[in-house]
């Protein structure tokens, strides 16, 4: 396995050959993620959410950029993707409402932060057993023969399911593209305590067209677009955990940020004045729906 | 001729193949016997999907594209291996529809069998299923059934499971419970075990010892009948009888709710609490009719000596 870095397997210029509509695109829904998530984890802290929240600040661009390439994914995702159902288009104000254990939440109040889903853009909710999304994925693949995403973390990519089902798509020749997050915690437990192999080596293996790669959005699009014509594949994207599994807290700096890193590229793309524009419009754009929707009344 | 229980599901589920854009999921489906004859000889083009032997993940298969709405038949050869296959069938299609209103049409094939066969593949584990919400189950044994079963499934949009046994696939006509004006004894009897509870049934006669015999299907919901409410009533005394375990079983579940429903005390019988090893002597094997036997013996004694 490679050594995690914020340039793991960089394409040197690819930003600028990338279309500026879909980095500006890209960077709006990294946004949107963003603030959404500073917005949860602001209220959290208020005590009023009842349940285990699951934060992906630090990993927000990385649906935001799978989505700008294609949104035409039925999607498996599990916990820690409220930026999965942002990025795919899923309403903001049913993901607050679930949020808030609400019955007009996008999973009635049952699916709390961790098995949101959204029918309306395809993409369904987590049992809550790690991994198992991956063979659902494989299964609505050979169903439905339309493209499907599948994602995971670095622990569920452990899971002995996931090979099996891995092992499938790539013997069936399935339209799957799994995603694995690889923050290299396991709640705390790192990736070299667990295991010694990768689950890129793993895909290759199988034949899968595969890479490990940072977190840089455009490298992701980049990625995402060239194996969608061959799909299955896998990439494993590695990220940067800025919270605690569960809950607001945090362990000291991360290892990287990934959102500053992106407005630093936008900057050398002469982007930096649209980039200052989406940024605020998204962080007062999420904020007035959050508030609007504490307005409500909500079950403690 | 009538159709046999074999027959009987492989007509149906070619129909669903051909013209339901159904699909039906299994490991070695087009091996050895096609599942017992109960399989259609058709291709993977027509909806015959081989999975590899990866049981947790090929369950998840099945249920991804129940998800999508191909209402699949997915095959377990032997009910044991619900120990793999129950984490994606239990904990995620039995619950998608509450938790996100979203449903997982899914029929569950889950063979049993029994003789020699081990610890794995012998007895029914439709006890496991019972216990957890979102999946109804029911144990069908003759044709008629199989066909209800099938039926229920098409008309519904929940996963169900069906519990079958490779004793039921030979048999070509339906089973009527059997109730006499003066029996000593209500037997109600799941899946292989009422085939045993005939023949025991048969033996008690021969000692002056009548029985009704209840032949269970539906095992969740489980419904308390008119039924089997009068016959308790009448007699006194019920044996809930099951091939599958009895401690913290389907067996005892049902007693414990036909007691309470008729106020007459109710007893079960299921496998023993040990595990079955391949030699004869060592086997754990449905209650066979001389154990019933025995055992409907000793409850009438007992009963009439608690009669003031």
């Amino acid at each position: 396995m490679e050594a995690r870095s914020a340039t793991l397997g960089l394409l040197p210029g690819l930003s600028r050959q990338f279309p500026v509509a879909k980095t500006i695109e890209m960077f709006r829904k990294t946004c949107i993620n963003h603030y959404f998530e500073l917005e949860a984890a602001r209220v959290y802290d208020t005590g009023i959410m009842k349940i285990p929240i699951y934060l992906s600040e630090g990993s927000e661009q990385v649906p935001a950029a799978i989505s700008t390439i294609s949104s035409h994914f039925l999607i498996f995702a599990q916990h820690r993707c409220h930026s999965y159902y942002l990025s795919f288009g899923g309403d903001m104000r049913k993901l607050i409402d679930e949020l808030l254990h609400r019955e007009t939440g996008c999973a009635r109040g049952m699916g709390g932060s961790a098995s949101i889903h959204d029918p309306s853009i395809g993409m369904y909710g987590h049992s809550g057993l790690m991994g198992d999304q991956v063979p659902l994925a494989v299964g609505a693949a050979l169903g439905s023969a339309k493209p499907v995403l599948a994602v995971m973390g670095d622990a569920s990519a452990e899971e002995d399911y996931v090979f099996g089902a891995l092992a499938y798509a790539a013997t069936k020749k399935l339209p799957v593209l799994v995603v694995c997050e690889d923050n290299d915690l396991s709640i705390l437990t790192h990736v070299a305590t667990r295991r010694s192999w990768g689950i890129d080596e793993v895909a290759r293996s199988l034949n899968l067209p595969s890479i490990d790669i940072a977190d840089d959005p455009w490298l992701i699009a980049h990625y995402v677009g060239s194996f969608l014509g061959k799909l299955p594949a896998l990439i494993n994207i590695r990220t940067c955990r800025h919270r605690w599994h569960a809950g607001t807290g945090k362990d000291g700096e991360p290892e990287w940020n990934r959102l500053e890193l992106m407005k630093e590229e936008l900057r050398n793309l002469g982007l930096e004045s649209e980039a200052g524009e989406i940024e605020t419009q998204a962080r007062q754009t999420v904020h007035r729906i959050w508030q609007e929707q504490l307005q409500k009344p909500f079950k403690q | 001729m009538a159709r046999t229980v074999a027959e009987t599901i492989q007509a149906i589920t070619r129909r669903h193949l051909l013209e339901n854009r159904g699909l039906l999921f299994g490991q070695c489906v087009s091996a050895v016997g096609w599942i017992g004859g109960t399989v259609p000889e058709m291709t993977e083009e027509q909806g015959i999907v081989e999975l590899s032997m990866a049981d947790v993940a090929g369950a998840g298969i099945a249920v991804g594209a129940a998800l999508v709405g191909r209402r699949p038949i997915y095959v377990i050869r032997y009910q044991g291996f619900m120990w793999y296959n129950a984490a994606p069938l239990l904990n995620y299609a039995a619950k998608s529809k509450e938790i996100w209103g979203v449903p997982c049409p899914l029929l569950v094939r889950s063979l049993a069998m029994e003789g020699g066969i081990g610890p794995v593949a012998s007895a029914s584990h439709h006890g496991m299923v019972t216990r957890m919400p979102g999946m109804s189950v029911i144990a069908p044994m003759t044709p008629g059934e199989w066909t209800q079963a099938w039926e229920w499934f098409m008309s519904h949009d929940d996963p169900l499971y069906v519990s079958e046994h490779r004793r039921s696939f030979s048999i070509d006509y339906e089973m009527e419970s059997v109730l006499n004006p003066r029996a000593d004894i209500t037997l109600l009897a799941i899946g292989a075990s009422r085939l045993n509870a005939l023949e025991a049934m048969k033996l008690l006669a021969a000692e002056r010892i009548t029985c009704d015999l209840i032949h269970l299907l539906w095992l969740k919901p489980f419904e308390v009948t008119e039924v089997i409410l009068e016959s308790l009533k009448k007699t006194g005394l019920g044996l809930v009888i099951d091939s599958d375990f009895e401690i913290a079983g389907t067996s005892r579940s049902i007693a414990y709710e036909l007691m309470h429903a008729a106020s007459v005390p109710v007893y079960a019988l299921g496998l023993e609490d040990r595990t079955a090893g391949f030699a004869p002597h060592l086997d754990n094997p449905t209650p066979p009719p001389a154990k019933i036997v025995r055992q409907v013996k000793t409850l009438i004694t007992s009963e009439l000596k608690k009669v003031p």
